[in-house]
């Protein structure tokens, strides 16, 4: 049994065996196996050449006889295939060193291979080539790397990988894919973002988990805390099996709340949105009981498309959500994506630090165009429902006036063009750099409402990137600072009598939310899963202890007795959650 | 019994044979010789000055190719040795090796 530390980007448990999918490019770890595994090691490299010959033969039938240049390969690979010399001197590698038959196959093969490349004669070096192609036709059968074996898998399987590409997510079969664990990552990765689309756990950088796991192995991804688990031992795999089940009843609990509205006991009522990434999602939240949308990320449509996306892929992934909640607000966040990021159809230049980069509002403000296209699809959804534009990252009054003033520019294009749109759609920033919540007393006056990013607004006030596994646990929403920020930016709401909603993960973290609630938040955007849990957080406290908490909290001057009071107090009011 | 047993299986035939062909004993000629090997139930050993192969695998006799300096010993060890012989000799005086025999050498174990 193994246990990896990394961040949970998708809550939930998997309990399952594990797919390991990577890039063409193998990289195989050499790992021990155990004496009494290596039969069954030794029957998985017999069976690899089998599946390799099967494969081939079908080719080789499919070609025409007189394509004798292609069939000439095809005929060399099989007859390597049905080399039992070489067969034998793999399983005897995987005999005598107790090694995993991908490796012994790739050792062999690469020796091999080797050996053909420092001959001298042109015509014998070439044949390494195809001692490479055998050594990856035999490893995709031991791997299972195809690209396909994620879009037909017969059994649930966690993703075990490097990093996952849109292409390979693409083909995610939502039926089998129980979880997903990479060695990279953070919330906005792609890995993060299916993962919660889809609502199945995840957890990101894990540093090589892509090698620690077999394929095959046994895997516990527990999306919730963070952590990996490789080959659990009985009595873990109990435990977390027990820990689902009363997860599940406790989600079959929180159902009977549904229907009935986020308000304390003291008849605070309080308002429960959620956080998407896809216009499908949006259903989630219905079903979860959001009462609307607090954060429409739109990043997927720049990650996921090979051309950047027209308006009329915007207004399409608007429109579903829009009409979802035709009596509610929707609120749509402008591209949030960082020059660190790919997008298929453009090249940035790397920055050394993308954090403090060309990213998000910065990067819309460079590239008008794109800007204004996003921009005019929201417009023009503005019609439809109760459609809000949120500008991501601003940092101070410049850039909110500039980007207003493009909102301006579009708008008035579209009166040219007599296409309607909602004259008065309200207009919000997120708060997430600590300048922009030191001077919220003056962007107050320029927008209709703030949207709290905790996440950022951590990292940027604490200096702390919390994927960075070596500073994650100085990731803290209970640090005294940002408190203060957070308290500052509620209270500057409130006097220019603005929206406020707090829409970052602290939003939805159970032993936060009695003190968000008594700094004055009543708006809480989230992840649709976790809408029913907060709400029955709501339901089970009382307006007067929150106040009485948070009094208390703000006396305090260390993160650590900050979060030890939280839950302890937690605990006591609301002992079910725990 | 035994002897006579033992005598049965260790039918020894060798050749010795020069490769005319340019291009040596390439993947091509390997794969035919690996097919026409496979055929027979005996052992067959291709050897040139600096190693042995084992005729019917063509990770190895590609090795053999790899290396190869232009004259093979082929040896085959096995109740049908003398079948195998014989038609790999064939194979090897034909197109695709332009092989000359050097010298026979027909032995009989013991």
């Amino acid at each position: 049994m193994e246990i990896r530390k990394g961040i949970g980007v998708s809550p939930g448990i998997a309990i399952a065996r594990s797919l390991v999918i990577d890039s063409e490019e193998y990289r195989i770890p050499r790992r021990s196996i155990m004496n009494s595994q290596r039969k069954a090691e030794m029957r998985r490299v017999r069976e690899a050449f089998g599946k390799a010959v099967a494969e081939l033969t079908e080719l080789e039938a499919a070609l025409d006889i007189g394509e004798s240049k292609v069939g000439d390969i095809f005929a060399v690979h099989s007859r390597f295939l049905r080399d039992r010399s070489l067969r034998k001197k793999i399983t005897d590698l995987v005999f005598s060193e107790c090694l995993t038959a991908e490796y012994a196959v790739s050792t062999i093969l690469r020796e091999i291979a080797t050996h053909f490349a420092q001959v001298k004669d042109a015509y014998i070096s070439e044949r390494a080539a195809d001692i490479y192609d055998v050594e990856r036709r035999l490893l995709r059968h031991l791997l299972g790397k195809k690209r396909e074996d994620v879009a037909h898998l017969t059994e649930e399987m966690v993703v075990i990988a490097h990093q996952l590409s849109p292409t390979q997510t693409a083909g995610f079969n939502k039926t089998f894919v129980k979880g997903v664990a990479t060695d990279v990552g953070g919330r906005t990765s792609h890995s993060a973002i299916v993962a919660r689309s889809l609502g199945i756990p995840a957890v990101v950088a894990l540093e090589d988990i892509s090698e620690a796991v077999g394929v095959g192995d046994a895997v516990i991804v527990d999306g919730n805390r963070g952590v990996v688990i490789i080959n659990p031992d009985e009595e873990t795999v109990r435990e977390y099996e027990k820990y689902l089940q009363d997860f599940a009843r406790l989600e079959h609990e929180l159902d009977a709340i549904r229907d009935m509205p986020a308000v304390t006991r003291d008849g605070v009522r309080v308002e429960l949105l959620g956080n998407i990434e896809f216009p499908d999602e949006s259903e989630v939240v219905l079903a979860k009981g959001g009462e609307g949308i607090g954060l429409y990320r739109t990043e997927f449509l720049y990650l996921y498309n090979q051309q950047e996306p027209t308006e009329v892929d915007h207004y399409e992934a608007y429109v579903k959500a829009v009409q979802a909640f035709s009596n509610s607000s929707v609120v749509i966040r402008t591209m949030d994506l960082g020059a660190d990021k790919y997008t298929p159809s453009r090249r940035y230049t790397p920055e050394p630090n993308p954090c403090l980069g060309l990213r998000s509002i910065r990067l819309c403000l460079q590239d008008l165009a794109m800007f204004k296209t996003q921009l005019r699809a929201i417009l023009r959804t503005s019609v439809l429902g109760d459609v809000k534009i949120m500008f991501p990252l601003i940092t101070n009054l410049e850039e909110l006036r500039h980007a207003k003033m493009i909102l301006h520019d579009v708008m008035e294009d579209l009166d040219e063009e007599s296409i309607p749109y909602k004259h008065d759609i309200e207009v919000g920033i997120m708060i997430e750099t600590p300048s922009a919540a030191l001077t919220a007393g003056t962007l107050a006056r320029d927008v209709d409402f703030f949207s709290i990013g905790t996440n950022d607004l951590i990292q940027y006030t604490l200096a702390v990137d919390r994927s960075n596994e070596r500073v994650s646990s100085l990731f803290s929403a209970g640090e005294p600072a940002v408190l203060r920020l957070i308290r500052a930016v509620v209270q500057d709401a409130y006097r220019a009598k603005i929206g406020l909603h707090v829409c970052g993960e602290m939003a939805s973290e159970p032993e936060y939310i009695m003190l968000l609630l008594g700094l004055g938040v009543r708006t809480f955007s989230l992840a649709p899963p976790m809408i029913p849990e907060v709400k029955q957080i709501i339901r089970s406290v009382t307006m007067t202890d929150c106040n009485q908490l948070t009094r208390k909290i703000l006396t305090m001057n260390s993160q650590r007795q900050i979060s030890n009071y939280l839950r302890d107090a937690a605990r006591k009011i609301i002992p079910e959650v725990f | 019994m035994q002897a006579e047993g033992e005598a049965l299986e260790k039918l020894v035939r060798e050749i010795k044979v020069e490769i005319k062909n340019e291009d040596g004993l390439h993947m091509r000629p390997a794969m035919q010789f690996v097919d026409v090997a496979s055929r027979f139930s005996c052992d067959i050993k291709v050897s040139n000055p600096q190693c042995e192969a084992n005729g019917k695998s063509i990770m190895q006799m590609s090795m053999l190719a790899a290396t190869q300096g232009s004259r093979l010993t082929i040896r085959a060890e096995g109740a049908d040795a003398e079948e195998a012989i014989t038609a790999l000799k064939e194979l090897v005086e034909g197109e695709q090796f332009r092989g000359v025999s050097v010298e026979d050498v027909p032995e009989q174990n013991n």
